[in-house]
């Protein structure tokens, strides 16, 4: 257990060293000057002197390799910066819409996870048939279809046209239900075939006819037996999937106007706010190792027999 | 009966990639047509004809600065599909040689870079794209080089696990022991056998890589206006999708369209090839 959460944070270490190094190698050479930001704010017309003197403030005119060995001493120190544009603690803001980010991520999931597991039974069920055809043209359609669309529909059809839901914004639960659904049924395609598949495979197995000679009634069989049975890959995938939800979440958040962590996020990066990007480096790293940490122990624990090792080299 | 539906199903499965091929080819004689004749200016705006219907001037109508949808649709096409190729073609060439050397070589140059390969492989492409170009500022060349960042350790580790298995083998040992060079085991040898795996591999990564670039150019991240970039484009057009959903319907369907290609044939040359099956995301 302890080795692999020393494994995923030396993992998850390496990339922010490396990212973070990129990034301070490129900032130089990129265009727009966060200096002219953060002067340019109130639209007045700023002097020579005034960009110089906060040039020097903020460290600009140091080396580079100078001003990283600063930037990783003051988050060692947990110190993470203040915005440029607000001049709020980085931190403070980032863990003020990160719940608004959590919940429509776990929205998604629900959505997710009742679409793929209802649409998986059924075709494996029903295999052949016209259920299976209408799930695998789902899934098709579903791994083919860019999520942003999708939403842009939704909205078109179910707030614009039918006014059901907002278009934008979170007031209350109503306004996560278009956006978990855009991002679940966008990410549902592929589970909705390997439970399927996964399915199919357990009910092939000896131990479900040795069940049914047994005279166990067949609901009781699909879940107790073939389903448990198929949850392992399941679980697998499932794993790498929530890198696409937190990927994806920040697509949905700004096509929804969601006061979230990702359209935070981009908004930032249109306004050069370095140290709310870094910051959110700095979460996002946090979250990517806690859920490889989680999936990589449930992995375990669904499936002693095999050990990380095999799993990696893929 | 069952018997019979297994025969349809096996109909349409070899069928499959003969419809994907074909609308393949559609799509790149149109593409090639964009090349020869442009009838009109796709950055070309012209108020007075905004937001007009089909005609026969403006097939799929105009856009609400005036310009020809369907002249910004087929260069739109050459622009995503160009990105995209480029994206997993640097990506690809990185991974290959990287990845044989690893793996042949084996050592501290290896572990280094299986440590490097699982941080870049903890994080998901899209944070890693929506960080980098939120670093370098957004633009479609850094978002390229953000893919490529993203993608190389795929390849590279694919590749690396490939030529362990291989390196095992006899016919290897035969030639180190016959002296030949290690770069002429690597590109006479190994190479072969790593081809068919990337390739299917690369076929499934072009859709995802398509969708990433189109949604990152949506929020604004990617390609910027007035570049027809399919992403781009419905970001542009956003607020006249009530008035006229048309220009919220043809870019999208074009982006269905074309990572829907992309999977089936990378479906079906997983199959051709009997790559592991591993449910790919």
């Amino acid at each position: 257990m302890l080795k692999i959460i020393y494994r995923r944070l030396v993992e998850v270490l390496i990339f922010v060293l490396l990212i973070t190094f990129v990034s301070f190698l490129f900032i130089r050479l990129a265009p727009g000057d966060p200096v002219l930001t953060i002067l340019n704010v109130d639209e007045l017309t700023v002097s020579q002197d005034q960009v110089e003197k906060l040039r020097e403030d903020m460290g600009f005119n140091d080396p580079l390799i100078v001003q990283y060995g600063k930037w990783i001493m003051d988050y060692i120190q947990l110190d993470f910066g203040h915005s440029y544009i607000t001049n709020q603690p980085v931190m403070d803001v980032l863990l003020a819409v990160l719940p608004a980010t959590l919940e429509l991520m776990l929205g998604s999931l629900v959505v997710m996870v009742v679409i793929s597991i209802t649409l998986g039974s059924l075709s494996a069920l029903y295999r052949n048939t016209w259920i299976d055809q209408i799930s695998r043209v789902f899934s098709i359609i579903g791994a083919s279809i860019p999520s942003f669309w999708l939403g842009l529909i939704l909205i078109d059809l179910f707030a614009v046209r039918l006014n059901w839901f907002p278009t934008m914004g979170r007031d209350s639960f109503i306004s996560l239900i278009l956006p978990s659904i855009t991002l679940g049924v966008a990410m549902a395609g592929v589970y909705v075939r390997l439970i399927r598949s996964s399915l199919l495979d357990s009910l092939g197995q000896e131990f479900i006819r040795a069940a049914r000679s047994r005279g166990i009634p067949e609901s009781r069989i699909f879940i107790a037996h073939a389903f448990r049975h198929s949850l392992p890959p399941v679980i697998t995938v499932f794993g790498v999937s929530m890198g696409s939800l937190i990927g994806g979440v920040v697509v949905v958040e700004v096509l929804f106007a969601y006061p979230g962590i990702g359209k935070l996020i981009v908004d930032s990066i249109r306004q050069r706010d370095y140290p709310l990007i870094q910051g959110y480096i700095l979460i996002m790293a946090c979250i990517v190792f806690i859920i490889n940490t989680i999936v990589d122990i449930s992995y375990r624990y669904v499936h002693p027999e095999i050990r990380l090792k095999g799993r990696r080299n893929g | 009966m069952a018997e019979a539906r297994l025969i349809q199903q096996k109909k349409w499965k070899s069928w499959k990639p003969v419809f994907a091929v074909s609308l393949l080819f559609l799509l790149l004689l149109l593409c090639g047509y964009t090349f020869l004749y442009l009838k009109h200016d796709p950055t070309l705006t012209n108020i007075g004809q905004r937001l007009q219907g089909s005609s026969m001037l403006h097939p799929l109508g105009t856009d609400h600065l005036g310009r020809d949808v369907l002249t910004r649709l087929l260069l739109g096409f050459r622009l995503t599909v160009g990105y995209s190729l480029l994206a997993l073609l640097i990506a690809v060439l990185i991974g290959i040689p990287l990845g044989l050397i690893a793996g042949f070589r084996g050592g501290i140059l290896d572990r280094l870079f299986m440590r490097i390969g699982d941080g870049f492989l903890a994080f998901p492409e899209t944070i890693i794209a929506i960080v980098l170009s939120g670093l370098l500022g957004p633009g479609i060349v850094n978002l390229i080089f953000a893919i490529v960042l993203a993608k190389w350790v795929k390849y590279a580790r694919l590749v690396r696990s490939t030529v362990m298995a291989e390196v095992q083998k006899d016919y290897i040992m035969a030639a180190k022991i016959n002296g030949l060079p290690a770069w002429k085991i690597m590109t006479k040898h190994l190479l072969p056998h790593i081809i068919g795996n990337v390739a299917v591999t690369a076929s499934l990564d072009f859709g995802k890589i398509i969708l990433l670039i189109s949604s990152l150019s949506y929020i604004g991240l990617g390609a910027q206006p007035p570049t027809p970039e399919w992403g781009a484009m419905l970001n542009e057009s956003r607020p006249y999708f009530q008035m006229n959903p048309e220009l919220m319907a043809y870019p999208g369907i074009a982006i269905v369209v074309v990572v829907l290609i992309s999977n089936i044939l990378g479906d079906w040359l997983r199959d051709r090839f009997d790559v592991k099956k591993e449910v790919d995301l």
